[in-house]
């Protein structure tokens, strides 16, 4: 599904260049459920820029479903980005002067869909993750943990193949942060990739893969079998603390 | 994508930002309407003008004799020139000259009616006065060339000798006496834009046979084909000219005969109204163009300001085309509803001028000598400014639409 070879990715800065991912390797198939763990400034926002098509990288190759991912118009490239992947930001990125349903409907009406019916469709979700009631408030009206679920609704309404989320929980208390895990973890068992950032041992715990990243290398892939282990000493690190 | 969906996109988008719509709005409309009432103003100056001048043909010449101001072959200044008919003939041969007419004046004359009587202007002419003086005839006809030939005895009175003599009752094929010889009244005259139409009408010839018996004559009227300055300016030249060598004066003798171009006058001050009207214009443009940056400005402004929405848009699959087709249709609907409201609010502050202008002409009974009259504006340039301005806006807000359109979503995203 996802192809990364030796992807390199610098930021021109007036006469100098940052180098921040330095020759990235990454299989990540359908259905995966994977988060990327590492220091800040390590390169995790710069990846999952360049996995969902907002960003370019140098060089190297990424192939997304057979699709060599380089050098695409815009134009194809957002209607790549509008089938392939839906978004999910730390500061939510709702249009302020949309109401929630009609945040949720947008990506619908870069479809082609019918206002009415995108609305219903609209509805469906936001009923799906408990919103109902707030279809027609605005962002302003919403806490965080609101946002972020009509964030995740307005994600989901296009049926993407993956689900980018830069860490997701960053602007959330716990309650709200395992509460959008779970929501994640039942997209993802509908057979939708999921791919979060996240700084936190207890949110990359719930996936079923890490990928830690050390300036700009992976670093190590910490997968299932694995991470029993992974949750074993995590848990035993926090009692130790 | 013209589809009803990108219209309700933009009237969501313009419904939540209803300061930003106002101003964009509020300086294409205030610009349109400034226009309008400037160049409103200059036509209404300038038609005002120009009406004025048509109280008399404007291609009118009236020549009238004086006395030599300049000493011409040996003889003595102050000598008295006078005309006779062969002069109307003369001047009729210069080339550029249309119809004419010769006057004799008589002065104050008696008219009487039965009972009744007073004394008014009679002025002798020839058929073409009519066309020189733009002589309105109310009733019957006006002199014509069979009066002139056979010395007819006939009398085209002004309506205030109508009114004086006859009353109510009818004038024509009535007899007057005009100093004691009877005239049959033919027509009834009055002169544009005059309150006071106490002159009447009589042939030349009879005149000349009745009252006086020679053919002199003191005056002459006529119309010139001439479309510039220089033009008219050349045939009064060979009317100096031709006079002069009949009656011995030096064509540069500005006292020898008296001579009144009205096309000159007219060609002048339509020149000068040419430079208002210039002036206007200029005042007009700077007026559009301010408009015009007002409008760059603000959207430059909303771009900015949507930065990080045309990234969040772009994100979720906005294509570069639709985002610039989102921000420039938003701008054209604002400033052509704007230009719209300022063009109606101008043309009709204007048109409303211009009714209660005319309400207010009609008891002075166009006495007065206007000189603003109908202060509106040729719908064409109205328009045209018009979609000067929603062309401009567009191609304001096209520049950085495209701009915004085409960076990576992620730098939009950034933006705060
Ligand atoms: N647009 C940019 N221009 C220049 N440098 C950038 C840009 N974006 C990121 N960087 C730099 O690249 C490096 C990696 O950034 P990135 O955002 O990928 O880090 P990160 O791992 O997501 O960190 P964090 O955990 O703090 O979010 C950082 O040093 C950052 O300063
Ligand atoms: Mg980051």
């Amino acid at each position: 599904m996802i192809r990364l070879n030796n992807i390199h990715k610098s930021y021109e800065m007036g006469s100098s260049s940052l180098h921040v991912l330095k020759g990235i390797d990454l299989h990540i198939e359908q259905g995966d459920f994977v988060s990327i763990m590492g220091s800040s400034g390590s390169g995790k926002s710069t990846l999952l820029n360049i996995l969902g098509m907002l960003d370019n990288y140098d060089n190297g190759t990424y192939h997304l479903s057979g699709n060599l991912i380089a050098n695409m118009s815009e134009k194809k490239a957002a209607k790549l980005r509008n089938e392939m992947v839906g978004f999910v930001f730390q500061s939510f990125n709702l249009i302020s002067f949309k109401n929630a349903m009609e945040n949720v409907a947008l990506p619908l009406y870069y479809k082609g869909v019918p206002r009415k019916k995108r609305n219903l469709i609209a509805l469906e979700y936001l009923d799906k993750l408990g919103l109902k009631e707030w279809a027609n408030h605005m962002p302003n009206e919403m806490s965080g943990g609101q946002k972020q679920r009509v964030a995740i609704a307005r994600a989901l309404i296009s049926q993407p193949k993956i689900i980018l989320a830069d860490e997701p929980t960053g602007a959330l208390d716990s309650a709200n942060s395992y509460e959008v895990m779970d929501i994640l973890r039942e997209i993802n068992d509908d057979g939708i990739t999921v791919i979060i950032v996240t700084h936190e041992h207890d949110i990359a715990a719930m996936t079923s893969q890490i990928i830690r990243l050390n300036d700009g290398r992976i670093h190590e892939i910490i997968r299932n079998g694995e991470l029993k282990q992974f949750q074993k000493e995590y848990i035993h690190g926090l009692e130790t603390a | 994508m013209f589809d009803i969906d990108i219209w309700q996109e933009i009237l969501a988008t313009i419904k939540k930002n209803k300061m930003r719509t106002f101003l964009t709005g509020f300086s294409v409309a205030w610009g349109i309407f400034m226009l309008m009432i400037l160049l409103g103003s200059g036509n209404g100056l300038s038609n005002g003008v120009a009406a004025n001048f048509m109280n008399d043909a404007v291609n009118a010449m009236w020549i009238w004799n004086g006395e030599t101001t300049i000493a011409y072959e040996g003889m003595k200044t102050g000598r008295p020139i006078s005309f006779q008919n062969q002069d109307q003939d003369i001047v009729s041969k210069v080339s550029g000259v249309g119809a004419s007419s010769g006057r004799y004046f008589m002065g104050n004359t008696r008219y009487s009616y039965g009972k009744e009587s007073g004394e008014y202007t009679t002025i002798t002419c020839q058929p073409a006065l009519r066309d020189v003086e733009n002589l309105i005839l109310n009733e019957g006809r006006f002199i014509n060339q069979i009066d002139i030939l056979q010395n007819r005895k006939i009398v085209v009175i002004g309506t205030d000798i109508k009114t004086a003599l006859f009353k109510d009752s009818t004038a024509l094929g009535e007899y007057v006496n005009i100093n004691m010889v009877p005239f049959k009244v033919v027509g009834i005259c009055s002169e544009p834009g005059s309150t006071r139409n106490r002159n009447a009408y009589m042939p030349l010839s009879t005149a000349q046979m009745i009252f006086n018996g020679s053919n002199k004559i003191h005056n002459l009227a006529l119309t010139i084909n001439a479309s510039t300055l220089e033009e008219s300016q050349a045939i009064e030249e060979q009317i100096r000219t031709a006079l002069g060598k009949k009656h011995k004066f030096d064509p540069k003798d500005e006292g020898a005969i008296g001579l009144y171009n009205k096309l000159e006058n007219y060609i002048q001050t339509m020149k000068i109204f040419q430079a208002i009207k210039i002036f206007i214009w200029i005042i007009g443009i700077g007026t559009l163009i301010a408009g015009i940056v007002g409008v760059s400005n603000i959207m430059l402004i909303v771009v900015k300001e949507r930065t990080k929405e045309i990234g969040i848009r772009k994100a979720i699959g906005a294509s570069p085309s639709s985002v610039i087709g989102l921000i420039l249709l938003e701008s054209i609907m604002i400033t052509t509803i704007a230009g719209y409201i300022g063009l109606v609010l101008g043309t009709g502050l204007m048109e409303m001028i211009n009714y209660f202008m005319m309400q207010s002409a009609v008891p002075a009974t166009d006495q007065s000598e206007t000189i603003f009259m109908n202060p509106t504006v040729d719908i064409n340039i109205a328009v045209y400014s018009t979609l000067l301005l929603i062309i401009a806006g567009a191609f304001a807000g096209y520049i950085p639409a495209k701009r915004a359109a085409s960076i990576k979503p992620i730098v939009a995203l950034r933006d705060e």
